[in-house]
């Protein structure tokens, strides 16, 4: 078993144990400190993959900024537990399993049909694949335009924060 | 090496676990959080394929995805500061004004 195959297979327990805890937990803190850990191991996948300027993005964006503003919402609202009992078992929860289960054995049956061979690399692509250079210059050339979108989409979330979280103006 | 196979089990293992929160869970932020998860199950499915095809642009989705999360993030995170200001819960079971 190479050290690839041993990394994948504890990151993956981790990350789906962290994804369990997230649904699972009953205070919103746990489930933020679940969710970090999860976006954590996440990121050890990414790097997996050849994919390390989106490792750095996700620990940087996902458990760096949106994590800290979860932290900042729940400590500001200050959130009690709620009293529900874990275990009541309604109709939506029930109908809710199923639906998960049904889409999951779709996903697994369908997943396990799709061609297994990966597209055999050359050496410009064992150099330039997943850096930051190879990927500045895609979104710099050929999706210029879905970037600045992008950009004036984050300004308009800014805006629409600011605008919905005040009282008054 | 592991086969592309086994990563994309793990986004859809990822993608039901956040579902199953998203339909399950009562409060606003929890379900925030699971959208989160689904999300970046759906990264993780892209750059899965990105490895396959050894293509670059796999990657540039999932910059975009996660530049979205972003502003989604901000935007969900105001409105459930909003509704708790007036309401004063977050649970999405007592929040029902729309529905009539």
């Amino acid at each position: 078993m190479s050290a690839e195959v041993l990394l994948f297979w504890a990151f993956a327990f981790s990350t789906v144990l962290g994804a369990t805890f997230v649904v699972a937990a009953r205070s919103a803190m746990n489930c933020a400190m679940a969710l970090v850990a999860t976006f954590f191991f996440l990121a050890g996948i990414y790097v997996l993959l050849w994919a390390h300027t989106i490792a750095v993005l996700q620990v940087l964006v996902y458990a760096g900024a949106i994590m800290v503003l979860f932290l900042f919402v729940i400590m500001l609202l200050s959130l009690t537990e709620t009293g529900l009992p874990r275990v009541a078992l309604s109709f939506s929860r029930v109908v809710g399993a199923a639906a998960t289960l049904g889409l999951l054995a779709l996903l697994v049956l369908s997943i396990g049909r799709t061609r297994t061979e990966n597209v055999p690399w050359s050496a410009a692509h064992q150099a330039s694949f997943g850096t930051i250079r190879t990927l500045g210059q895609i979104l710099y050339t050929q999706y210029l335009l879905p970037f600045e979108a992008v950009s004036l989409l984050l300004l308009v979330a800014i805006v629409g924060a600011v605008v919905v979280a005040k009282p008054r103006i | 090496m592991v086969p592309i196979q086994h990563y994309l089990w793990l986004a859809a293992v990822l993608f039901c676990t956040g579902m199953f929160g998203v339909l399950v869970r009562r409060n606003a932020l929890v379900v925030f959080m699971c959208i989160e998860l689904m999300l970046n199950a759906a990264n993780l499915t892209f750059l899965a394929f990105a490895r396959q095809r050894a293509d670059n642009l796999g990657h540039v989705s999932a910059f975009f995805v996660i530049a979205v999360a972003a502003a989604e993030a901000a935007i969900g995170l105001a409105i459930v500061i909003a509704v708790f200001r007036s309401r004063g819960t977050l649970n999405i079971d007592e929040i029902r004004t729309m529905k009539h």
